[in-house]
């Protein structure tokens, strides 16, 4: 197709209409990604998660903006929630992204999380696979941390950074136990406020380091993004954090576990779709709603009935 | 298939500092259905069209404030044709003098809204005015 082609080029009409093919999963998308595919594996990954309003936006821009200075080509995937009402979102990263666009060669797209069916992932992983074939070469994906969402963006970067603030309690509900376990450098923005060295501590008693390990020792790194304290020190970090997964030839291992998770969320999905259409077909869901208000029957046994008229075909 | 949603963004030339009126729109075209992308102020045309084009949008609404933006209307239409873009829908809204109108309207601006405009008879004039 010609549109694959000029993507890969670099032509950002094409990179960009080719988003929107798959992210809508327009009828060839499938077929668009499995040429696209050839073309990945290249790009490095960088995840920024943490809760709202805490300079995620700002960090990137910052970040993206050295990466530039030192010739890389960049890629920005900024994610922000869609309502699950009316399926509409605001998508306002690019607001915060104000150093970087000056620069050639940055490609931003901004996508809300739509949901259903692990939609997100599947979108956000093939907008990466699209910016990746276009010859980025490192890509920052941007979401909030909310629930699973945050764990499995999480899983698709080669280096996830923990973003959080001071001031948002002592419980720290932003830093759950699942994100101490994924973040690769935990960043404390808006350093310029008070609490900040606190938010250290509590991040670091937290952390399981082992001073005397090879492992990777996940740095804390205190940041003010507005006046691009700190920045330097990331970046290093984050390029450190590279050259350690590369040399551990950890990255392969990473990566391949990626295309593990990939293989079977597809397959989850190809299966879940399937269902829902089978069940359409079927039409009867109303019906058993009716039995089973009734108590005729139950969920439970719906599920037994259903199943082999869902096989069936 | 996923159904394709309409993908507006909302946009502020110029160097005025005011985006009330710019945010409301945001809000009600998101409450719409709609995925809208907000730049924030004093963006340049290049930087608008250049956001158009990575975003690929279906719908540009610009926020106007006097005639004396024109050249700046003028600027975004041109460089949305050079790219490519030229079917983007594109709205002007805010108080924009009768006389401006056929001259941004000559450059390629779909149809302006001023002050006191519903936002539903906005939503309702995209919707029925973006090629399906
Ligand atoms: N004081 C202070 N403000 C900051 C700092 N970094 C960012 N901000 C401000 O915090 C606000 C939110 O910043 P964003 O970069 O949009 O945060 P975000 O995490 O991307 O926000 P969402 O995408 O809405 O979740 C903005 O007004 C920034 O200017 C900082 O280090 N110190
Ligand atoms: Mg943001």
């Amino acid at each position: 197709m010609e549109l694959i082609q000029e993507a890969l080029k670099g032509s950002e009409r094409a990179i960009a209409r080719l988003i929107t093919m798959v992210e809508n999963e327009m009828p060839s998308w499938r077929e668009t990604m499995r040429t696209i595919y050839a073309h990945t594996g290249k790009a490095y990954l960088l995840g920024f998660t943490g809760p709202t309003g805490s300079g995620k936006s700002t960090l990137v821009d910052r970040v993206a903006h050295l990466l530039c200075t030192n010739g890389y080509s960049v890629g920005i995937v900024a994610i922000d929630p869609s309502s699950p009402f009316t399926g509409g979102a605001l998508l306002g990263d690019r607001i915060r992204m104000r150093e970087v666009v000056t620069h050639e060669n940055v490609f931003i797209r901004s996508l809300g999380t739509r949901g259903g069916l692990g939609g997100l992932s599947q979108a956000t992983s093939d907008v990466i696979k699209i910016l990746d074939a276009a010859g980025k070469e490192f890509i920052l994906i941007e979401t909030i941390g909310i629930g699973q969402d945050e764990v499995e963006i999480a899983q698709i970067a080669d280096t996830s950074i923990v973003v959080s603030v001071p001031g948002l309690g002592d419980d720290i509900q932003t830093i759950k136990a699942g994100i101490m376990e994924i973040g690769e450098i935990f960043v404390v923005n808006k350093a310029d406020r008070e609490g900040a060295d606190h938010v250290v501590t509590m991040i670091k008693a937290m952390l399981d380091v082992h001073p005397l390990s090879d492992a990777w020792q996940q740095p804390v790194i205190k940041t003010v993004a507005t006046e691009n304290g700190g920045v330097d020190e990331l970046y290093e970090n984050i390029m450190l954090h590279r050259k350690y997964l590369l040399k551990s030839d950890l990255l392969a291992v990473k990566r391949k576990e990626r295309i593990g998770r990939e293989i079977t969320r597809l397959l989850e999905r190809r299966i879940a779709q399937y269902v829902h259409n089978q069940m359409k077909e079927i039409g009867s869901l109303e019906d058993l709603v009716e039995e089973v208000t009734r108590r005729e029957t139950d969920p439970y046994s719906c599920v037994d009935r259903l199943l082999p008229l869902v096989e069936k075909k | 298939m996923a159904e394709k949603k309409i993908r507006a963004m909302v946009a502020k030339p110029g160097l005025d500092g005011h985006d009330r009126g710019a945010k409301i729109i945001a809000r009600a075209l998101r409450d719409a259905g709609m995925e809208v992308i907000y730049t924030g102020l004093r963006q340049t045309p290049e930087q608008i069209v250049n956001a158009a084009l990575q975003e690929d949008i279906d719908v540009l609404l610009l926020s106007i404030l006097s005639g004396a933006h024109n050249h700046l209307f003028t600027a975004i239409m041109k460089g949305l044709q050079e790219k490519d873009m030229a079917q983007v829908l594109v709205i002007g809204g805010g108080v924009i003098p009768q006389e401006d109108i056929p001259n941004l309207k000559q450059a390629g601006i779909s149809e302006t809204f001023g002050p006191g405009t519903s936002t539903e008879t906005i939503i309702a004039y995209i919707k029925d005015n973006l090629p399906s």
